[in-house]
């Protein structure tokens, strides 16, 4: 099941917050004394989705563990932007070691709250996609596989973000990057059966399995707030835009991601224990037409020529997920279906 | 009490006297039966509260202490030669954070190719990661050592290596007397970690550095290593007192006083020194030795006190920095910079190659009678190597310096220059 | 912890990257604004329906009612009557359904009965303004005027005050107990009126009263007679007559026969079919020129009559009446949508035929007076209503506008400030605009006039919720009765139905931009509510996300000052 939805309060639950509702039924990010585990000075971009990301996931871990928190964070933007010295924007205990090892340095703090035996702490592991899906995979399955007490968030803007936007294995086909350039037969990111690191993370039957975006902050809060609930190796798939990265413009962050949802390219689901237990709809199915371009990344798909097949492919894709977990359809009638309430 | 025990298990007791909270084990030989000792002291319960995780790579293993160390809890690992580089990355991390976690490592080669045996390639690799590494000769050593490793490491906030000869020690059965837990309790403190990840007094720890102050942590990071310079040797007479041994320190001379040829090395090696040192005495030469057991931070003011006298030094190293040749010598080189003192490198017991009390007889006596090259690979099977070097010409013409290099093990005028 | 301190450079404590100010990266800031929504840009009598709103989605109803009495004293009576073009211009058409702001006003409306709420005048100014004509234009006028103070006369012939609210639209529509408590809250305001007074010179009347200005909205009260060539024996009467006739009473129920024909497409037409019906006619059949989409009547009313059996001859002129006959000639629609002769005749049965054909005004009244400009049987006035008489204002169905109850109301508001006005002496041609009050909270930015486009919304974030419909009374008490058809929401659904309103242009508190921004450069201030945030420009990097974000587009990107 993931967020609640509050029907009849005009922006329901979808804005952050709303004045017609009990503080207590708002999000955690409306809240006035919320953590603001990254606060600002940070460096990212303008409007970059992974630092909005990061604390709206730390924050509401933060509120389900009333404070008893500790991060480990991989190389990456996101660790980057926020701790470049003098300054740290962290204000919750918050360690980087590498790029590739932060899933086993939760492991290791985890290990030793266990030794402690303190049941109170709780831990995360976060990074970008390449410190997750690729160069941290390894640290990050035997994490899943030992079961550790973690919940590992990845902040996904399918690319090496940091070092300048090079290809990494949560790229998805025909999106340029700087070692996928747009040149040649094929421009763009080759076409692959892709990496889907939350399948796969559902396949090591762990106990707790979700994918959310930035753009829908009360899905995304439900799912921390229900994966920190729950004890054991956890996973959350974050999917973040980066203006830089992708070529849009920095106000457009939250949309782009809406927009990924919307058109079915990315499925919000979650899950445990080896199955999909629950999907969230498409409110308005959208073409990903409308998605691509909005993305310089994608702009070889349009002009100087227009790629009619390869647009057609993608959208097949975003059809396939679609059809696959159930994504669109009138609410109530797909087993999968997200849990509505009606307000008064 | 003094029992038989492996090596292994020697380390492994005497480090579960030590009550590390986090032990993170991934197999590799000649490391394993530690770990393994270990995983059963706690899984039974002997060894309480202590975390056994079974990770997936030595690089999550030093990535799990890394986390462990951070939140406080003592932390230990061991491994070996591919394991130990598959961790590098990992190493310099936590020198760099400043987490006193103490490793073993089973010195053994580093492939390709591939050889599971003993010598010191793995360590030295990681000479400059900023850990301490500390070379013991026996496992009585072994054991003690460790004990005085989490002292130090936690005193200077500092992550300690304690290297021992693969299989030669851990897996030899030797009489060793364990550290006796209780005195190990008075002996080491608490861990009082110089940072934590604790939400009471929240921190951010691993901070992105620029230009404007790397140099300066740098600097800081060697600063605090030199430390243990003086700290090693108080530690080690500090647990003299409390367990009645000398074991550890910086170096250990041996019958060197007065001694015009001394032999430098480290490890297991220095008991068949040792003995040879005897021999040759015996015979009337002025021959001593001195056991190196700190590597890093290098000791260099001891080095030369020791070694002053002498007029020639024969560094026997487990060791091969291709392309230079001795990395021991390099450094015995520095310390006795200004000093008339021929220092010879030989390069020795690669890849478990055994060195024989006779090798050594002759090497010494070719160092007493001032006919020993710059450089000598013990042992080296001059023909086979003169034979594939002579198929190698035929590719490829070399230039004169590896000509002048093989001159100096002597194959150049065996080989007749043809 | 040890005294020993953390590690130089690699631990740093937290939150210290406050000391870097990421605002100086900004090359747009953003701003919160107000903006106007176009169900109160598209509102005759300038409700600012998005505010009052605002207040009923929060279960303030007085507030939201009082929101309303600054622009309108008919809250229960336009909730009924009035063709809300608020909701034909609500964004949330574009969505799903426009807002039901009518029914969510007659709610209000009825509350304010129920509860019995008041308003409360200024002190008296000493002014004395003379209003002729009580229908809802004068009504309007009096009502602001006496807010602001004035003493104010009004003078009507008619028996009863309202206008076509009483003698016009009937009581199915508009219940009389509705129409006498809000007209009677503006007589406990202390307007005097003077009923069954017919003003035949208001130049008189004005100088014997001593008044120091007037306001004129006589309405259109005149039958525009269609010529319909007629036996002596047909009956042909005319639809407002009628009406009134029903309303007075007095001459008891008009005597129509069993088949009524209704010659008109407009909302008289209506009105007068779906009386037909309830004085007993078994049939009511609208005789219209042209086609359904060209019909002058609202498609509901015309819904409404459908549903009660009336029926309708489109594209049909009656050519000729006699006595229980009508002779129909069929027409047909040219390239520009007018009806044109086919010569194709048919007969209809009618016992009578109800003529709807429009109203004109009776001007005598201004006859010699000077300055007065007509056009059409109107009377011609400037931006604040005045006549070009000095002095002399005029509003409702008399001037050239469209002639709604509403568009009535807004004449009498804008007519009562420019009187208010003109009598302390202040010369301006500048109309009285929607939005001119000030924010309530005093916080927040300043109203503009600028309307809000769907486009500038972000729908996403709106709740997916058709509107509620409003429940009707059933089919045969409707053709039987002049019980009200048209039943009120309960509190619920009016509730539901307010927070429909998407706040087009104007801050609802959802919190979004506070949780949206990645630089954490929003700060909510106390307390609560629309507009209490500001911009942490210290840190605001200007990325434009909570302007993007915004699901009312109450926050606007600017370019930086340099
Ligand atoms: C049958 C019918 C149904 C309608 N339905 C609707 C509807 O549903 N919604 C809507 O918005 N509009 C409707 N209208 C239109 C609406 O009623 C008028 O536009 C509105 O009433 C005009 O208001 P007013 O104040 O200008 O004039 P009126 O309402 O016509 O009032 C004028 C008043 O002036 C008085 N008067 C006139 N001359 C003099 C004089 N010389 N001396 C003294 N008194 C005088 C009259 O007695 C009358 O009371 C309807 C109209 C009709 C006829
Ligand atoms: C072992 C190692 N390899 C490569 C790098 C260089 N590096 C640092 S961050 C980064 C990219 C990070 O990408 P991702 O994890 O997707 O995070 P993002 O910056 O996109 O948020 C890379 C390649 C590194 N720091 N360490
Ligand atoms: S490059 Fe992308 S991920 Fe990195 S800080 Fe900028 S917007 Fe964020
Ligand atoms: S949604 Fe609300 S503010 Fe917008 S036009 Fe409709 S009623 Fe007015
Ligand atoms: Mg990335």
């Amino acid at each position: 099941m993931t967020a609640t939805r509050l029907k009849y309060f005009q922006t329901g639950s979808f804005a952050a917050g709303n004045r017609l509702v009990e503080p207590s039924e708002r999000s955690e990010q409306a809240a006035p004394g919320r953590a603001n585990a990254i606060t600002c000075g940070h460096r990212a971009c303008q409007g970059c989705g992974e630092a909005l990301g990061a604390r709206y996931a730390l924050d509401a871990a933060m509120r389900a563990t009333g404070g008893e928190l500790i991060a480990a964070n991989a190389t990456g933007c996101l660790e980057v932007f926020s701790t470049p010295y003098p300054e740290s924007s962290w204000q919750l205990p918050w360690i980087h070691s590498l790029f590739g090892n932060a899933a086993a340095v939760s492991t290791g703090i985890a290990a030793a709250l266990r030794a402690k035996g303190n049941t109170r702490t709780r831990v995360i592991g976060q990074g970008g996609d390449g410190g997750t899906v690729d160069i941290g995979f390894a640290c990050l399955s035997g994490m899943f596989e030992r079961g550790d007490d973690v919940l590992f968030i990845c902040y996904d803007n399918e690319a090496y973000m940091n070092t300048g936007v090079q290809r990494s294995a949560a790229t998805p086909p025909s999106a340029r990057t700087a070692t996928t350039q747009a040149v040649g037969e094929a421009p763009g990111a080759p076409w692959g059966q892709g990496k889907n690191a939350p399948l796969i993370a559902l396949a090591h039957e762990i106990p707790y399995v979700a994918t959310a975006t930035i753009a829908d902050l009360r899905d995304l809060e439900a799912k921390v707030e229900r994966a920190m609930q729950i004890r054991g190796a956890r996973y959350l798939h974050v999917l973040v835009t980066c203006p830089l990265g992708w070529g849009t413009a920095s106000g457009d962050a939250i949309r782009v991601a809406r927009l990924a949802v919307e058109t079915g390219i990315f499925p919000v689901w979650e899950g445990g224990d080896g199955e999909v237990t629950a999907v969230t709809r498409i409110r308005h199915r959208t073409p990903v037409e409308e998605y691509l371009k909005l993305q310089t990344r994608f702009r070889h798909l349009f002009t100087p020529v227009r790629d009619d097949a390869t647009i057609a492919r993608i959208q097949a894709r975003a059809d396939r997920n679609i059809e696959r977990f159930g994504l669109v359809g009138e609410a109530g009638q797909h087993p999968l279906d997200l849990h509505e309430e009606g307000g008064s | 009490m003094p029992e038989q025990l492996e090596g292994s298990q020697a380390v492994a007791r005497t480090v579960a006297a030590c009550r590390p909270e986090v032990i993170c084990a991934y197999p590799i030989s000649p490391q394993t039966h530690i770990v393994e000792a270990l995983s059963r002291l706690v899984k039974s319960g002997a060894l309480h509260p202590c975390e056994f995780v079974n990770v997936e790579s030595e690089y999550a293993a030093m990535s799990v202490a890394i986390g462990a160390s951070a939140t406080g809890a003592r932390a230990y690992t061991a491994t070996a030669s591919q394991g130990l580089l598959y961790m590098a990355e990992a190493l310099y991390n936590a020198s760099g954070l400043g987490l006193p976690i103490v490793m073993t490592v089973a010195n053994r080669a580093i492939g390709a190719p591939i050889n599971i045996w003993n010598d010191h390639s793995d360590s030295m690799s990681q000479r400059d990661s900023g850990w301490i590494q500390l070379y013991v000769e026996s496992n009585q050593e072994a054991a003690d050592v460790h004990v005085q490793a989490f002292r130090i490491a936690e005193a200077l906030s500092l992550p300690v290596m304690v290297c021992m000869d693969g299989f030669i020690l851990t897996h030899a059965v030797e009489r060793v007397e364990l550290p006796d837990p209780d005195r190990v309790d008075a002996f080491l403190p608490a861990f009082e970690p110089r940072q934590l990840l604790d939400p009471s007094a929240p921190v951010t720890i691993g901070a992105m550095v620029g230009p404007e102050a790397y140099t300066e942590v740098r600097y800081l990071a060697h600063y605090k290593q030199m430390q243990a310079l003086d700290l090693i040797p108080e530690v080690a007479a500090a647990f003299q007192q409390a367990f009645g041994r000398a074991s550890g320190g910086l170096l250990r001379p041996y019958r060197s006083s007065d001694a015009e040829t001394i032999v430098v090395a480290l490890g297991s090696v220095l008991g068949t020194i040792e003995d040879c040192v005897d021999q040759l005495r015996d015979d009337g030469h002025r021959i001593g030795a001195v056991g190196l057991r700190t590597f890093r931070p290098w000791p260099a003011e001891e080095v030369r006190r020791a070694l002053e006298g002498a007029r020639h030094v024969i560094v026997l190293e487990k060791a091969l920095s291709v392309g230079i040749g001795g990395i021991v010598a390099q450094n015995v080189h520095r310390a006795l910079e200004g000093l008339p003192i021929t220092v010879h490198t030989v390069i020795a017991g690669l890849g478990g190659r055994p060195i024989t009390m006779a090798s050594l007889r002759s090497l010494c006596e070719r160092g007493l009678a001032g006919t020993l090259p710059d450089t000598t690979f013990l042992d080296l099977e001059e023909a086979l190597v003169d034979a594939e070097i002579g198929r190698m010409r035929g590719g490829r013409r070399s230039g004169p310096h590896a000509e002048n290099m093989l001159r100096d093990v002597g194959t150049v005028g065996a080989a007749g220059l043809t | 912890m040890s005294a020993l301190p953390t590690p130089f450079a690699i631990t740093l404590d937290v939150g210290s990257s406050r000391a870097n100010h990421t605002g100086s990266w900004r090359s747009e800031r953003p701003e919160y604004v107000r903006l106007t929504a176009p169900c109160g840009a598209g509102c005759p009598a300038a409700e600012d329906v998005q505010q009052w709103l605002y207040h009923a989605e929060e279960g303030g109803y007085e507030a939201a009612w009082r929101k309303i009495m600054e622009r309108n004293p008919f809250p229960a009576v336009c909730g009924r009557v009035c063709y809300h073009p608020c909701e034909t211009a609500c964004n949330r058409g574009q969505l799903d359904d426009a807002v039901g702001i009518n029914s969510v006003e007659r709610f209000l409306g009825d509350q304010a009965i129920a509860h019995g709420w008041t308003v409360r005048a200024m002190p008296p100014s000493g002014r004395r303004v003379l209003v002729v004509g009580a229908g809802p234009s004068g009504l309007s006028a009096a009502y602001h005027l006496a807010l602001l103070g004035h003493h104010v006369t009004v003078r009507d012939m008619a028996p009863a005050a309202g206008g076509m609210m009483r003698y016009g639209i009937p009581k199915y529509r508009l219940p009389r107990e509705v129409l006498d408590a809000e007209v009677q809250r503006i007589a406990d305001l202390g307007v005097v009126f003077e009923l069954g007074h017919h003003v035949g010179d208001v130049v008189a009347e004005q100088l014997d009263g001593g008044f120091d200005a007037v306001f004129l909205a006589v309405g259109a009260q005149l039958p525009q007679r269609t010529y319909v060539p007629a036996g002596s024996a047909a009956k042909i009467l005319d639809a407002i007559a009628l009406l009134r006739d029903v309303e007075d009473g007095s001459a008891g129920p008009p005597l129509l026969g069993r088949r009524v024909a209704v010659y008109g497409g407009g909302n008289t037409a209506m009105d007068a079919a779906r009386t037909a019906k309830r004085l007993g006619a078994d049939e009511a059949v609208i005789v219209y020129r042209r086609t359904r989409d060209h019909m002058p009547a609202h498609e509901s009313e015309l819904q409404e009559a459908l549903e009660e059996g009336v029926q309708v001859r489109w594209l049909s002129t009656i050519a000729h009446a006699d006595a229980g006959t009508l002779t129909i000639e069929r027409m047909e629609l040219d390239e520009h949508g007018y009806p044109q002769p086919t010569g194709r005749f048919e007969e209809l049965e009618a016992d009578a035929v109800v003529l709807a054909t429009g109203q004109v005004s009776d001007l005598s009244l201004l006859d010699g007076v000077p300055g007065i400009e007509r056009r059409d049987h109107a009377v011609t006035v400037d931006a604040n209503l005045m006549t070009g008489h000095p002095g002399l204002f005029a509003g409702g169905d008399m001037v050239p506008a469209q002639r709604t109850v509403t568009v009535g109301i807004g004449h009498g508001r804008r007519a009562a400030h420019g009187i208010d006005r003109w009598l302390r002496g202040i010369e301006t041609e500048a109309p009285v605009e929607l939005n001119d009050s000030a924010s309530e909270t005093g916080v927040g930015p300043q109203p503009s006039l600028t309307e809000v486009p769907f486009e500038r919304l972000n729908p996403w974030y709106y709740s997916d919720a058709p509107r509620t419909v409003r429940d009707q009374l059933d089919a045969v008490r409707r053709c039987t009765t002049f019980d009200e058809v048209v039943l009120g929401l309960d509190e619920s659904t009016a509730l539901f139905e307010a927070r429909r309103c998407l706040s087009c242009g104007n801050c609802l508190a959802c919190d979004n931009c506070y949780g949206v921004c990645p630089d954490n450069a929003v700060v909510k201030l106390t307390p609560p509510g629309a507009y209490a945030y500001a911009f942490d420009l210290d840190f605001c990097k200007g990325c434009g996300l909570c302007a993007q974000e915004c699901p009312c587009g109450a926050i606007e990107m600017h370019p930086e000052p340099i």
